[in-house]
């Protein structure tokens, strides 16, 4: 929680003031809102979240701010951005950018892809400081160098002489943060900036920008789909829903106050620590499709309790797996040492249990999945799956033991092939592996897939493209179950998605677990997902797995530095006050 | 760095053995020989010259001697133009090809970039149709249409230009096979620079750039540029052994005595050795060439390190 008090309302003397803002883009066929009528103040050195799923208009508010909307598609139909009084829209492009980078800049979402990959890291950086500053390189160069070392850089005299592929996610957006900073702005617009990256992470880079914004005195605009992530952190609070804002006020009575059913939804929905529903809550529980505020029933707060599924029979038994691949070198080309992916790992999952993988990127988890079915050769050790042995299946047995388990992956976007209606990507598996007796039967087979994942079977026809990230998700599990499969590897599946997305995908999971009694291997980085839906949890480091236990006992009880540190980087959420008040109704 | 280009280099022998093999046997089994004229020669001169040349020895004899010789980086005498070695030859025609192609390739490179970056930051304009119509065009029509073409235009209706010779390459009429040459890779590189530009403009780092208030022209030429190069770089080693192919045709059009003329005038004559020698001389070229465009786009790329840098 912050030391500075709230004021939700001190708005005297606003450092940016959004007045009925509206943006449109004009598309082939329509003209589509993405803000409608938008208005809120942004205070000297206060921070606003900025909430709201995917297609919300959250970022396109915020280009708008830095005058970056590409028009045409784009055109802003009235309002005003008082930036100290003066309206950013009056201002001509040449005045803006004397404006972007210097008073207000901005950090994005993908620090992956966001800083220019053939060039050194500091001359992105001095590159501003030459630009509004009128420093000379060597001056600039200097100045990026303690930027870097302010931002938390290791060495950033070695460093700063680095590409941006040479340095991690998390380092990548710490230097997306100096160049931000470089020219001390007024105002910094955060847009998801710390959703790409791991939770220890994640919290190092709030924390970095926390005692930034105290040193600089910035205002920050802080945008999110994950309301937890600026609980700690912002003052105010906006909440948009379908272009439009739903909601605003300061921090503490969004949480335990929350007037609107979407926000009550968007805090429902994120699973916690302490203790979930049976099925978690999603906006749809509070709110009807024409956004009128619903009765949530009683049951729906019934907790959830998990059953020992230790005495069912072994349906998986992982001993001693090693995955290494070579590193090569020299001029022979010969193998200098390993990177151990997966080493020595043993374990066992249950029928019809979840088995949660947890870990930072790197630490191996997604390889065990990918050897557990064989996508990926193993370099020692056993696979035994329901008694047999799949590590030296080959031909038609390996075939027949593929359909019996499936993988679900992270990207929903890239993993469906786009020239594929949603029929045949339903439909081809099963006709592979032989399933339903003719063209017609698969396909009213695909329709009851759909049934199943809660999407109609009349878009069997469709293309991916027409489907939001989340009905893609569920399109991949019905693709996964097209072949009856009875393991399913879950790979980071609801990882790309909107909390309150995420939340309807693990509760499907969850019911086609009990009506078809799956068993699930869950890995995520998220471990508050993982807890919820596991039954007993893995936690993963450089290969190894450090512990496995029941999910409670882990979280209850880590035995080791490493998962405890895990447990604290995660963000509260919601305020203590509020988190006890959801305990006591459950 | 010297180790991967040692690498290679050897890499290389195997594919210039192969190349050097199937011409050596490919031109042997074409009819006639070198000494076939209109009028027979006695047999007796003609078994005098074929014993010369070692011709009268069984052919993997002959091709175990060439191979010998090539190693020690003689190419042998020409059998038509009697006075000079195939060495010789080369020497004398190289720098004029080198010239050409070399003055083709930079013309291709400079004006394909440029209109293809134009093209892309106007996208969808009447400028961008125009371009990439015209790109186009000239992609689709060989450059033994376009030689004549330009010869008949600037030569003989205008009257400006040479319609041919060399001068010793005077500037004047170097103009007209330059540009035969190089118009359609001229045209590729546009269409190609445009596709990987509007890519780049698309980025995230170029948002980036502009968020950090660069004005678009900086951005274009600074930020996306270079990385929109990678793809046209990547094209250089095809670009370039068609533009040493393709000035096979040009120099005999225009008449310039450059390499491809002894190499069409060695195939019609069965000149063997001309004919080998000028192959392999070729096949080296575009092996070192491939080799700099690779080391070129490691420089452009950080994040290429050339294998076996150690």
């Amino acid at each position: 929680m912050r030391s500075t008090p709230k004021t939700g309302n001190a708005m005297t003397d606003p450092l940016l003031s959004i007045r009925d803002l509206t943006v449109q883009f004009q598309t082939q066929d329509e003209t589509i809102t993405a803000v409608n009528h938008v208005s809120f103040d942004i205070p000297k050195g206060k921070t606003v979240g900025l909430v709201g799923e995917s297609g919300s208009g959250k970022s396109v508010t915020s280009l708008a701010i830095m005058g970056l909307i590409p028009q045409p598609p784009g055109r802003i139909t009235s309002g005003e951005l008082l930036f100290k009084g003066e309206d950013l829209l009056k201002k001509s492009e040449s005045e803006m950018r004397k404006i972007r980078g210097d008073r207000i800049s901005m950090i994005f979402q993908e620090p992956m892809t966001s800083l220019n990959p053939v060039f050194r890291i500091g001359s992105q950086i001095a590159e501003v400081l030459m630009l509004h500053r009128g420093m000379r390189k060597k001056e600039a160069w200097e100045k990026a160098e303690y930027l870097l070392d302010q931002v938390g850089i290791p060495d950033p005299k070695k460093k700063i002489r680095a590409y941006p592929h040479e340095l991690s996610g998390g380092q990548k957006q710490r230097v997306m943060i100096a160049m931000a900073i470089a020219c001390e702005p007024e105002l910094l617009i955060c847009d998801e900036p710390t959703t790409a990256l791991d939770v220890t992470i994640q919290k190092q880079v709030l924390d970095l920008m926390l005692d930034l914004q105290d040193k600089y005195h910035m205002g920050m605009l802080f945008i999110t789909h994950d309301l937890g992530v600026i609980a700690d952190l912002a003052d105010d609070v906006v909440v948009m829903y379908r272009s439009n804002i739903v909601e605003t006020g300061p921090v503490d009575t969004i949480f335990t106050n929350a007037k609107h059913p979407y926000t009550k939804g968007l805090i429902a929905c994120r699973p916690l620590l302490e203790g979930n529903p049976r099925r978690l809550l999603t906006v749809a529980d509070y709110m009807d499709e024409a956004g009128n505020e619903k009765i949530v029933p009683a049951e729906r707060f019934e907790p959830m309790v998990k059953e020992d599924k230790s005495g069912n029979p072994v349906l998986l038994e992982v001993k001693n797996l090693k995955t290494w691949f070579p590193v090569k070198g020299g001029f022979f080309g010969t193998t200098k040492d390993h990177i151990k992916a997966v080493d020595d790992v043993s374990l066992t999952v249950h029928k019809g249990e979840t088995l949660g993988l947890v870990g930072e990127s790197g630490c191996g988890k997604t390889t065990l999945g990918r050897t557990i079915l064989r996508l990926q050769s193993a370099t020692d050790g056993e696979v035994i799956y329901d008694g047999t042995s799949i590590m030296d299946l080959s031909g038609e047995a390996l075939r027949a033991m593929r359909s019996r388990m499936q993988i679900i992956f992270q990207d929903p976007y890239s993993s469906l092939n786009p020239r594929m209606t949603i029929g045949d990507i339903l439909t081809e598996p099963m006709a592979i592996h032989g399933i339903g007796d003719n063209k017609k039967d698969r396909y009213a087979r695909a329709q009851e897939l759909m049934r199943k994942v809660d999407l109609k079977p009349e878009q069997l026809s469709r293309h991916p493209h027409e489907f939001s990230g989340g009905q893609r998700q569920r399109i991949c599990i019905a693709r996964a179950l097209a072949v009856e499969p009875e393991f399913i590897i879950c790979d980071e599946s609801v990882s790309a998605l909107d909390v309150s997305v995420q939340a309807q995908v693990l509760n499907l999971l969850l019911d086609l677990q009990e009506e078809m009694g799956l068993t699930y291997i869950f890995i995520s980085h998220d471990l508050s997902v993982v807890n919820f839906i596991s039954d007993r949890v893995g936690v993963m480091y450089q290969g190894r797995l450090l512990e496995l236990d029941t999910a409670e006992e882990i979280y209850k009880n880590p035995k080791t530095d490493y998962t405890r540190n895990l447990l604290a980087a995660i963000p509260k959420g919601i305020p203590k006050s509020l988190l006890q008040q959801r305990r006591n109704t459950l | 760095m010297w180790q991967y280009i040692l690498k290679r280099l050897l890499g290389a022998i195997p594919t210039l053995l192969v190349l050097i093999t199937i011409s050596f046997f490919l031109i042997r089994v074409a009819p006639g020989g070198p000494f076939d004229t209109e009028k027979s020669l006695p047999p007796e001169i003609q078994a005098n010259l074929e014993k010369k040349y070692h011709l009268d020895e069984p052919l993997y004899q002959q091709y175990l001697r060439y191979l010998g010789n090539i190693l020690r980086g003689d190419f042998g005498p020409s059998f038509q133009y009697k006075d000079f070695t195939v060495t010789e030859l080369i020497a004398k025609g190289f720098p004029v090809s080198l010239t050409l192609g070399g003055l083709a390739l930079l013309l291709a490179v400079i004006i394909g970039v440029s209109l293809g970056t134009v093209a892309a930051v106007r996208q969808n304009s009447w400028v961008d149709y125009a371009l990439m119509s015209t790109a186009m065009t000239g992609i689709s029509i060989p450059n033994f249409v376009v030689a004549p073409l330009l010869i008949l235009f600037f030569a003989i209706y205008l009257n400006w230009l040479p319609a041919g010779g060399w001068n010793g390459g005077h500037w004047l009429y170097l103009i007209l096979p330059v540009l035969a040459l190089s118009l359609r890779y001229i045209a590729y590189i546009a269409r190609l620079m445009r596709g990987s530009m509007i890519e780049v403009l698309r980025s995230d780092y170029i948002r980036t750039a502009r968020a950090k208030g660069l004005s678009m022209p900086k951005v274009v030429l600074k930020h996306a540029l270079k990385p929109a190069l990678m793809p046209v770089v990547s094209y250089l080693g095809p670009a370039a052994a068609g533009i040493i192919t393709g000035s096979v045709v040009i120099e005999k059009i225009f008449g310039v005595p450059g390499l491809g003329r002894y190499f069409v005038q060695g195939a019609l004559n069965r000149d063997y050795t001309l004919v080998m020698g000028v192959v392999v001389f070729i096949g080296v070229l575009i092996v070192v060439f491939n080799l700099i465009v690779d080391i070129l786009y490691a420089v452009l790329d950080p994040k290429i390190r050339l294998q076996g840098k150690g």
